[in-house]
């Protein structure tokens, strides 16, 4: 400011000029941090709210997972991304901390599932296959819960069911797991319509439940009078039918499954509601045997041997099974005081009475049950074992009628009802036997060999004395033999000599035969002309013809 | 009394400082100091502020690959990564012309706008310089936005890889521009005229 520069010559600087007063917008330049701060809050809000819920999943193996980069996938919709990868507090597990989409808000409450995708087959299928490209992920099943949580245990295998299929779950209880695995088909007449959910001992190791899902619309065909079996395998039968092949399908026979059905003739019921419990059989024929629901116990008391009678044996009245044996065991018999098998029974009355449809197929009531009884008995119903194989010895229990066995009374303070039991069958016949040989046993064998002792020695001496004739014989009466032979010889030679060539005899013997044969040729002649001229009997010969 | 030269065709006026004029010949309004230099700069370095922090926390870019499997990086996790993948140098780079140069112009620019307004009369010369070299550098933190639009428009192989801008770009770009209009707006002789008040 203290020296100015020279100004251009002959020439005034102008005035500038005075400005309009003018509105001042300056102000506005603090719209740009407040901009800003909108802006700027508006990214931050928008990133928290597009974070979505963190959830921690406990897996017993991380394998394929990646933080970062694993999705959380639901129904193939990335809902989030796995963020971490850890080992637990005891180092047993691994926690995965995944960031979810703020979509998968709704999805994840207190009873949802997750597990790994990875490329997997089981039961015939293959799951997963794109995830041999893309790397695992972690899949989801909602739960229907509307609490919220956000720790998890993971699932090692994925659920066969996945909560959104229509349709209903059952439980089956069975004596053992037999071939059916987790994922397991479910048969209706041939039809898939299921899966086997979960299969795991009873807490108390007395069986296996199974939880087996329907889907709909098949569930309502599961009703109360529906029975289910184990359809695994192939079930070969010969019987008077034929060969009998029966399988559900191929599938099952390498991989196991269930079937249901309501047995033909049998009323299916009310709808079941879901959960219900179902027992599953061995196999179709039992679980459709089983529809008899009306057994009536008895007991057997034999006295022979059971061996070869097994629960489970069939018993059956004149060749038509009625029952089965229930259980074998032995009781103290304080009366004979003695110890006796003891054979339970289960008979199905129904069966008895299942073609006489109008009559009362049950005897319910356990008076006149016994009252019936009585009566049957009265007629001679009996029990019986008999064979039913001869080779393995396996027996089965007969119920027929014996009309001359001695009386019985069916004790009515028993709890199982006894059937008096007669013995026969191969039994009986093993009985007789046993008597043949006790009364082979009862020969005084010892007495026998002792007088055979005796018959030997006397034979000994019999023998003797005949050596002694023997030499007798060839001492004295040999020699006379010989001079017998000599005589004779010499008689045969004059015979001999009697009859040689030129024996006096033998000429004789040439004429007299030499006579014969004239004769005989004079008769031949005789015998021509009397042919020729019959009528020379009565005329005598002709004249020209003697010439 | 005094000159003011008009910014627009270089006419020297006469006429005093303290009153609002025209240009003589071309009526452009003339003045002796930017106009509320001070506000208008404090105005987009609060702004610059405020977007400074989404900028860097949220994600940059998001890289898709093959199979879905997606990740968001911020600028300071890219950064890291190349690191960790042995691209030191790049990453030194980055972290230089993406975190430390804007950080560094908010500050100078903050600590010039305090110093005016405490009326601080040392090392004048100095902080002059250090406002040129704000200035002259500004354009040149824009390079993660370049790379970043080069990468979008170059990568996209669907399904293969692809490339997205997060959100922190258009903070990050904003925030930017916000720290160059503040240092533009920002005017050095205001240095001077502080000191000089104060001394006066």
């Amino acid at each position: 400011m203290a020296e100015r520069p020279e100004l251009p010559e002959g020439r005034e600087l102008p005035e500038a000029r005075p400005a309009a007063h003018r509105l001042r917008w300056g102000f506005l330049v603090w719209v740009v941090p407040v901009v800003a701060l909108v802006v700027g809050a508006w990214l931050g809000i928008e990133s928290l709210l597009n974070r979505g819920p963190t959830i921690s999943v406990t897996f017993k193996t991380a394998s394929g997972l990646e933080p970062g980069k694993t999705k959380v996938k639901y129904k193939d919709v990335d809902i989030g991304t796995v963020r971490s990868i850890g080992l637990s507090d005891d180092h047993r597990d691994v926690v995965v901390t995944a960031e979810l989409t703020p979509q998968a808000r709704g999805l994840i409450v207190e009873d949802t599932r997750f597990w790994v995708v990875r490329p997997r087959i089981t039961g015939g299928q293959a799951f997963g296959l794109g995830t041999l490209l893309s790397g695992a992920y972690i899949a989801l099943d909602p739960g229907k819960s509307k609490a919220g949580r956000r720790e998890f245990t993971g699932l090692e295998n994925p659920p066969v069911v996945l909560s959104d299929v229509p349709g209903r779950q059952f439980i089956l209880r069975a004596e053992d797991l037999g071939s059916i695995d987790i994922g397991s088909p479910v048969y209706y007449r041939h039809v898939r319509v299921g899966q086997v959910v979960s299969a795991e001992l009873d807490a108390k190791g007395q069986g296996v439940t199974f939880v087996v899902f329907v889907n709909a619309p098949y569930d309502r065909y599961v009703t109360s009078g529906t029975r289910f079996w184990n359809a695994s395998g192939i079930d070969a039968s010969f019987g008077a039918g034929g060969f009998k092949l029966e399988t559900e399908s191929l599938a099952s026979v390498v991989i196991g499954g269930v079937a249901f059905q309501v047995p033909p003739d049998s009323d299916p019921g009310q709808v079941a509601p879901p959960e219900a419990v179902f027992v599953l059989h061995k196999d179709r024929d039992t679980a459709f045997k089983q529809a008899v629901t009306i057994r009536d116990v008895y007991v057997l008391r034999f006295r022979q041997s059971v061996h070869g009678l097994v629960g489970g044996a069939p018993v059956d009245f004149r060749g038509v099974p009625v029952g089965e044996v229930a259980s074998v065991g032995l009781e103290w018999d304080a009366r004979h005081r003695e110890i006796r098998p003891v054979v339970e029974i289960n008979v199905y009355p129904q069966r008895i009475t299942a073609r006489l449809r109008k009559r009362a197929a049950t005897v319910e009531n356990d008076v006149v049950r016994a009252r019936v009884l009585q009566r049957m008995i009265d007629h001679g119903l009996r029990a019986q074992l008999k064979t039913g194989n001869l080779i393995t010895g396996q027996l089965y229990v007969s119920l027929d009628f014996f009309p001359n066995e001695p009386k019985a009374r069916v004790d009515l303070a028993q709890a199982p009802l006894e059937i008096p039991t007669a013995s026969g069958g191969f039994t009986e016949l093993q009985s007789s036997l046993e008597n043949v040989v006790k009364k082979i046993e009862k020969l005084p064998l010892d007495e026998m060999g002792a007088d055979l002792k005796n018959i030997t020695a006397s034979l000994d001496v019999t023998l003797r004395n005949l050596n002694a004739l023997v030499e007798r014989v060839d001492s004295e009466i040999a020699p006379e033999l010989k001079q017998t032979l000599e005589s004779a010889r010499g008689a045969l030679g004059e015979a001999q000599g009697a009859l040689s060539q030129d024996a006096p005899l033998q000429g004789d013997l040439h004429g007299t035969l030499r006579d014969v044969g004239r004769a005989a040729e004079a008769i031949r002649n005789l015998a021509d002309y009397l042919e020729r001229h019959p009528e020379s009997l009565l005329r005598g010969r002709r004249e020209e013809e003697t010439r | 009394m005094g000159w003011v030269a008009c910014r627009v065709c270089g006419q020297l006026n006469r006429g005093r400082a303290d009153a609002r004029a025209c240009c003589a010949r071309c009526g452009s309004e003339l003045r002796l100091r930017k106009p509320e230099a001070m506000a208008r700069t404090i105005a987009f370095l609060a702004a610059a502020y405020v977007l400074y922090l989404p900028a860097n926390l949220l994600p940059i870019l998001e890289t898709g690959e093959l199979g879905g499997a997606k990740a968001a990086d911020t600028i300071l996790s890219g950064a890291l990564k190349l690191w960790h993948g042995g691209w030191w140098p790049l990453a030194i780079v980055i972290l230089i012309a993406s975190i430390v140069i804007p950080f560094a112009k908010l500050v100078v620019l903050t600590w010039l706008v305090v110093s005016v307004r405490r009326g601080t009369a040392t090392r004048l010369r100095g902080r002059t310089r250090l406002y040129r070299l704000v200035d002259t550098i500004g354009k040149w933190s824009m390079v993660d936005i370049y790379v970043g639009a080069l990468l979008v428009g170059l990568v996209q192989f669907e399904p293969l890889a692809t490339v997205s801008p997060g959100p922190a770009a258009i903070a990050f770009g904003a925030g930017v521009v916000l720290t160059m209009l503040a240092s533009h707006s920002f005017d050095p002789r205001l240095l001077w005229d502080a000191a000089g008040a104060r001394r006066g």
